[in-house]
């Protein structure tokens, strides 16, 4: 008898790999699907990711195929929306990671002080925390006035939901405990309005905010740049990708001008990592040489 | 003794009481372990990665905190950042992400076992110790129906019981140890 179980180990294994295989497959089509019918482009994203998303999804669908899910997604714009909500990179927070700001506020805003005007791209920037946060820091150190701050993010819904500013009142006081460590220099509440429910940024902060839809992975420059924002989304992204998206950033600043990324994102592999040096290089902050 | 080219990689999932029991497990580790380690400690969000360096100073085998796109080598071992998830892509590079927190964990084991079950189908050894939670039970489950090898520290001896124990009761697992024969298990791999 017991010769027998490896066999059976075996064969278990080997359907295993082709349920993979084919799981494989149908994801691809899935994705392509997107691309041609919708525009959005996945097929340079992590496929661990994107596998684990689609498969979640799949699993609250209630269909029994992920090709049932491709012909969904071609037919039901519904559907469409979930799924575009699922590939987005919607977790954030304010003030993330606040020795990052507090690095920003001490080494790039003293530069851009002198600028007579300041624009600022934050590429990637979800339900808009991250951007919030430093509209409040340009306002202390007396730089919102002149600044103007595009936020883009790819989804449409998610977009909507940072131009409202409203988050559930349960995160502020991780949010406030953040602002602090950050350098902040006032109250944060000064900076909203709370009801039992959720708090609202202040109107102020939203004025020199544009936000709008912009793809990183088939949209094109913006101009004249003085600070590029774009934190923990290169990492859903293959090193290609990546290097075009940094292209892309490259493009849109002048000489001088800073590009600020996530904590465990580096321009060390990048073909235009001769192109910058670091200004703060353990919090990621890189500024563009002069050519 | 366990022919080497079995196995492929280690995978290991600690929370409450992680830290000592990972010490006791590397201090007791051959300095010639030819195989990568990939760990997820859980860990608070905004901690200074202290963990590599402290398994690192035990000067058994390399340990560094894993970097996105970095693909493991044998005799490494790798800790997931804080507050970012670990995945193992395909072609058994790493994938960091912030995505949503997983059994109230960021990192999580049940992403890592996941992805490195399918990565490294019954190439991988998965191992499940100390921890005040479930995390790492569906994970290690899927390790063994890709044909992985299952290891549990023994919950009598673990800091926190909750976690081994889960990972028992979701899966018939190929052996329950201590620390100490964990790490004698793994040196016996050559």
């Amino acid at each position: 008898m017991i010769r027998f179980i490896p066999i059976i180990a075996g064969r278990l294994k080997k359907r295993q790999e082709e349920i993979l295989e084919s799981q494989d497959i149908e994801i691809r089509l899935l994705i392509d699907a997107i691309f041609r019918k919708y525009g959005y482009d996945f097929r340079n994203y992590s496929q661990a990711h994107i596998k684990r998303r689609i498969l979640n999804r799949f699993q609250l669908s209630g269909l029994n195929t992920i090709s049932e899910m491709t012909h969904k997604v071609l037919y039901d714009s519904d559907f469409v929306d979930k799924i575009l909500l699922d590939l987005s990179i919607t977790v954030t927070e304010m003030f993330r990671d606040p020795t990052f700001y507090k690095a920003v506020r001490q080494s790039v805003l003293p530069i851009l002080r002198s600028a007579p005007f300041v624009k600022i791209w934050h590429a990637g920037c979800a339900s808009g925390e991250e951007v919030y946060s430093m509209a409040i820091m340009l306002k202390e150190e007396g730089l919102l006035h002149k600044t103007q701050i595009y936020a883009t993010d790819f989804n449409p819904v998610i977009i909507k939901y940072a131009r409202k500013a409203e988050y559930p009142i349960s995160r502020i006081k991780e949010f406030t405990i953040s602002y602090q460590k950050a350098g902040g220099t006032r109250s944060f509440s000064d900076y909203y309005t709370a009801d039992h429910k959720s708090a609202k940024l202040n109107d102020n902060l939203k004025q020199n905010i544009v936000f709008d839809n912009h793809n990183l992975v088939t949209d094109s420059v913006f101009a004249e740049i003085n600070l590029v924002v774009c934190r923990n989304v290169l990492i859903y992204f293959d090193r290609q990708l990546q290097d075009k998206v940094i292209g892309l950033f490259m493009d849109s600043m002048p000489g001088g001008g800073f590009l600020c990324l996530g904590s465990k994102e580096t321009l060390q592999f990048s073909t235009h990592n001769e192109s910058f040096e670091p200004v703060v290089e353990h919090e990621r902050v890189y500024i563009k040489k002069y050519s | 003794m366990i022919k080497r080219k079995n196995f492929q990689a280690v995978a290991i999932g600690s929370s409450a009481g992680g830290l000592n029991a990972l010490k006791t497990v590397f201090t007791e580790l051959d300095k010639k372990f030819p195989l990568p380690i990939i760990i997820v400690q859980h860990i608070s969000a905004d901690t200074d990665s202290y963990l590599p360096s402290l398994l690192d100073n035990l000067k058994k085998i390399k340990v560094k905190e894993a970097d996105e796109k970095e693909t493991p080598q044998k005799g490494i071992a790798y800790i997931a950042p804080p507050n970012y998830h670990l995945l193992i892509e395909s072609d058994r590079s790493f994938t960091l992400t912030v995505g949503e927190r997983v059994n109230y964990a960021r990192p999580s084991i049940d992403v890592l076992f996941e992805t490195a079950a399918e990565a490294y189908s019954d190439g991988l050894i998965g191992i499940i110790l100390t921890g005040a939670n479930n995390d790492g039970s569906r994970g290690l489950k899927k390790i063994r129906e890709m044909g992985g090898l299952t290891i549990v520290q023994d919950p009598e001896e673990a800091e926190a019981e909750a976690m081994p124990a889960s990972a028992l009761e979701a899966t018939n697992v190929d052996h329950v140890m201590k620390l100490k024969n964990i790490a004698k298990f793994l040196n016996s791999i050559i």
